[in-house]
């Protein structure tokens, strides 16, 4: 009982710490850096506490402090309660979805059984989806609090979009839930130890539109039309300003590491390694380590596997952003609806096929 | 539609684009008429940047209009200048040397080509290509360096004299501007492949702001937004001024008036500019760049200092102002924009009577409501991109 829980509390502030404490400011600094070098900048380098930029990491702070010192606007005649609840349902949703992402394996530790997830459900997927859905609420909700037309319009485009790629992404994963029997999210990423039984190879189109899907359904470039700030100024969170906007932005960012670690769990082998499986990182580490350690060092690599990963896919995310133009609003339906409806569907259908087949 | 949906009361939205929005730099103001995202109605506001450019002149002598022509189209104003003062020598009528002419041209087509980075990299940002927009941004840094090579000043030139230029070509000018030119077709080539190719950017311009060739004359297009519908009318080609009668250039035309061809054209065209400094720099004779007529153009320091007759006009010169004969007086150039007309009229008096400017945008924005109706919110953004609407010569 004690182990379980102090073995629930260490995971929930593995994750905790993870996301909030270093993914979400640290990705603000990344986009910023990542799109000075692909712009040929040198990006954000100027806050500096006694001449010390070390590359321009002190910015998260500066903007942390900025962000707690401003006006905590509410423009008037606004409804003042759901314009102050919008940016928690948003920004809520995006810390829970990780809760059900395994970002390791199952290990024996002292005659304690670890299991690297926070809540191990059997309907983990679903769960990720229901959360997801969740947090369109809060854009819908900010648009239309903000008594503002450019607000109102922004809401109602992020509600379109949300719902309509989601149609398309649920779709995607019923391809893998086939091809896994499993809607568990830890047994789906369990299964992907031989390099060839990898989502991707499986579901290569799943994978694509999936991707592609996550990335609408986050609302960042090339699919940004709901914020689209050269037609709406900022679409639904115009008339937010401080740490409000901020929350609007934080769940942003961690919806990118939560897709990336969704499409890592699903697509990507989880926390395996290529051509290594776990029995062998603890047989290698069992030379010199013992029992316990060869454990611990397994899973530490695994971790870190996993994490590289989702690392790579931020990347890719933030790659995509910045080449990228953005849609038209009729374009990002007529994509969703005309192209990737179909697409998904007919990839259920061949994947049906295959597996009937065999 | 359903009776339901029938009965539901709804009506238009009414909205304000600017004259503070993203979209509307430059400042200008959109009235906007929404059903849904559909645009019903579109009223064009302008006049945020009025600054009396046209008053202005008249109480300034002829030389005195120089700098203010500099905040017309404040992305070329290179071309502004050489336009005035080609105006007021027409007025007068100089020909200056050979030599200026030619420098004169290197200006204006560097104007150009700055004015058309500018315009694309902008387009492709309020797109999103916020890659593409800097490395425009920094092909244009690489011209403004020449320019202020050449003039001093990047942005307010006030190159261009009446009867001459300021100062001749400095030393090295022709190789720092080979091999500018050689980074900027590198950058070209770069943002050429992040949008013309691009199925993103393809689709939010073509058939967006659609202008037919025959309504496009009725508004009175020119510049590269008639040429995109597909009729070669180019100032530097039909009445030909400077030297452009003796440069090889091209002008290319696009098949559909939509924004993805004035697109093409523009970027076409900064490729042609670049043709035409080079063969200029190539052609370029050696001489004076002054007219030698110290009644309207200063003669040099040494002059000034050592030779009476020369003082004296200086000094009449910069109280009273050059003297233009009676007249009025047409001249254009073609623009950045397109055709960018002075109209003069002279009372015989070191102060121009009247200046007025035919801007090439103006009819441009006023065509505005006529290319986005029906469209939606999204397409009044690369439509007003490409029409290049600047607020200091629309407005002036």
């Amino acid at each position: 009982m004690i182990p379980d829980l102090i073995e629930s509390i260490l995971k929930i502030l593995f994750i905790f710490g993870v996301n909030i404490g270093f993914f979400s400011p640290i990705l603000g600094w990344v986009e910023r850096k990542q799109s000075a070098l692909m712009q040929d900048r040198v990006g954000a380098n100027r806050a500096d506490i006694f001449g010390f930029t070390i590359i321009g990491l002190f910015h998260p702070i500066a903007d942390a402090i900025k962000v707690l010192t401003k006006e905590d606007f509410i423009p008037d005649g606004a409804d003042r309660l759901i314009h102050t609840i919008a940016p928690f349902v948003s920004l809520t949703p995006a810390i829970i979805a990780f809760a059900v992402i395994p970002f390791g394996g199952q290990y024996e530790l002292f005659g304690h059984k670890v299991n690297l997830i926070i809540a191990d459900l059997d309907v983990g997927i679903l769960f990720i989806f229901a959360f997801a859905s969740l947090g369109s609420f809060g854009a819908v909700l900010g648009g239309w609090a903000s008594n503002n037309n450019w607000s109102f319009l922004g809401g109602l485009r992020a509600s379109a979009q949300m719902l309509s790629y989601e149609v398309v992404m649920g779709l995607n994963i019923i391809g893998v839930i086939m091809v896994y029997g499993t809607l568990r999210l830890s047994e789906i990423g369990a299964m992907q130890v031989d390099l060839f039984d990898w989502g991707i190879f499986l579901q290569p189109v799943g994978f694509v539109l999936f991707f592609t899907c996550a990335i609408a359904e986050n609302k960042r470039a090339p699919f940004d039309v709901a914020e689209a700030e050269s037609e709406l100024v900022a679409g639904y969170f115009t008339e937010y300003s401080g740490l409000k906007f901020v929350m609007f932005w934080m769940g942003e960012f961690l919806e990118i590491v939560t897709i990336s670690a969704l499409v890592t769990t699903m697509f990507f082998g989880a926390w395996h390694l290529p051509f290594v499986s776990d029995k062998m990182l603890v047989d290698f580490f069992l030379g010199f380590a013992g029992d316990n350690g060869a454990t611990i060092l397994a899973m530490v690599v695994n971790i870190i596997t996993f994490f590289a990963k989702v690392v790579f896919f931020i990347w890719l995310q933030m790659t995509i952003r910045w080449t990228l133009p953005r849609f038209r609003y009729d374009q990002v339906m007529r994509l969703g609806w005309k192209m990737f409806l179909p697409i998904a569907l007919i990839n259920i259908f061949i994947t049906g096929l295959v597996l009937l087949v065999k | 539609m359903s009776d339901s949906a029938k009965d539901l009361h709804s009506e238009h939205m009414v909205i304000n684009m600017g004259p503070s929005h993203p979209v509307t730099h430059g400042t200008v103001k959109f009235l906007l008429t929404l059903e849904g995202e559909t645009i019903v109605d579109m009223k064009v506001d302008i006049g945020y940047l009025h600054r009396g450019f046209e008053k202005m002149c008249e109480n300034g002598t002829w030389e005195q209009v120089m700098p203010y022509t500099d905040r017309l189209n404040y992305v070329s104003p290179l071309i502004n200048n050489v336009g005035y003062a080609l105006a007021v020598e027409k007025l007068i009528d100089i020909d200056v040397p050979e030599r200026c002419k030619y420098i004169r041209v290197i200006a204006s087509e560097l104007a150009r080509i700055s004015d058309h980075y500018t315009n694309i990299a902008a387009s492709g940002l309020e797109l999103g290509a916020f890659t593409a927009f800097l490395y425009f941004v920094e092909a244009r840094e690489l011209i403004w360096d020449l320019i202020e090579m050449m003039c001093g000043a990047r942005v307010t030139s006030n190159y261009v004299r009446i009867g001459g230029i300021k100062n001749d070509l400095p030393d090295g000018f022709k190789t720092k501007a080979r091999e500018s030119f050689k980074r900027c077709r590198q950058l070209w080539a770069d943002v050429d492949k992040l949008l013309t190719k691009n199925r993103i950017f393809i689709d939010r311009v073509r058939d967006v702001g659609i202008m037919p060739p025959d309504e496009a004359i009725a508004w009175g297009f020119t510049g590269p937004c008639l040429r995109a519908c597909g009729i070669p009318y180019d100032v530097r080609k039909f009445h030909p001024y400077l030297v452009y009668d003796q440069m090889d250039f091209e002008v290319p035309v696009g098949a559909k008036g939509d924004n993805f061809d004035r697109y093409l054209v523009r970027m076409e065209e900064i490729n042609q500019s670049m043709r035409i400094v080079e063969q200029a720099m190539e052609k370029i004779p050696s001489g004076p760049i002054n007219v030698d007529m110290p009644e309207y153009r200063w003669q040099s320091k040494d002059d000034i200092g050592n030779r009476i007759e020369s003082l004296i006009f200086h000094f009449k010169t910069v109280i009273e102002g050059i003297k233009p004969p009676k007249g009025e007086i047409y001249s254009a150039v073609e623009g950045a924009n397109g055709e960018l007309g002075f109209y003069l009229v002279s009372d015989g008096s070191g102060k121009p009577y009247k200046c007025r400017v035919r801007p090439p945008c103006f009819p441009l924005t006023a065509a505005m409501p006529r290319m986005v109706k029906g469209g939606f919110i999204a397409d009044i953004v690369p439509t007003f991109d490409m029409i290049n609407m600047i607020g200091g010569e629309c407005d002036r």
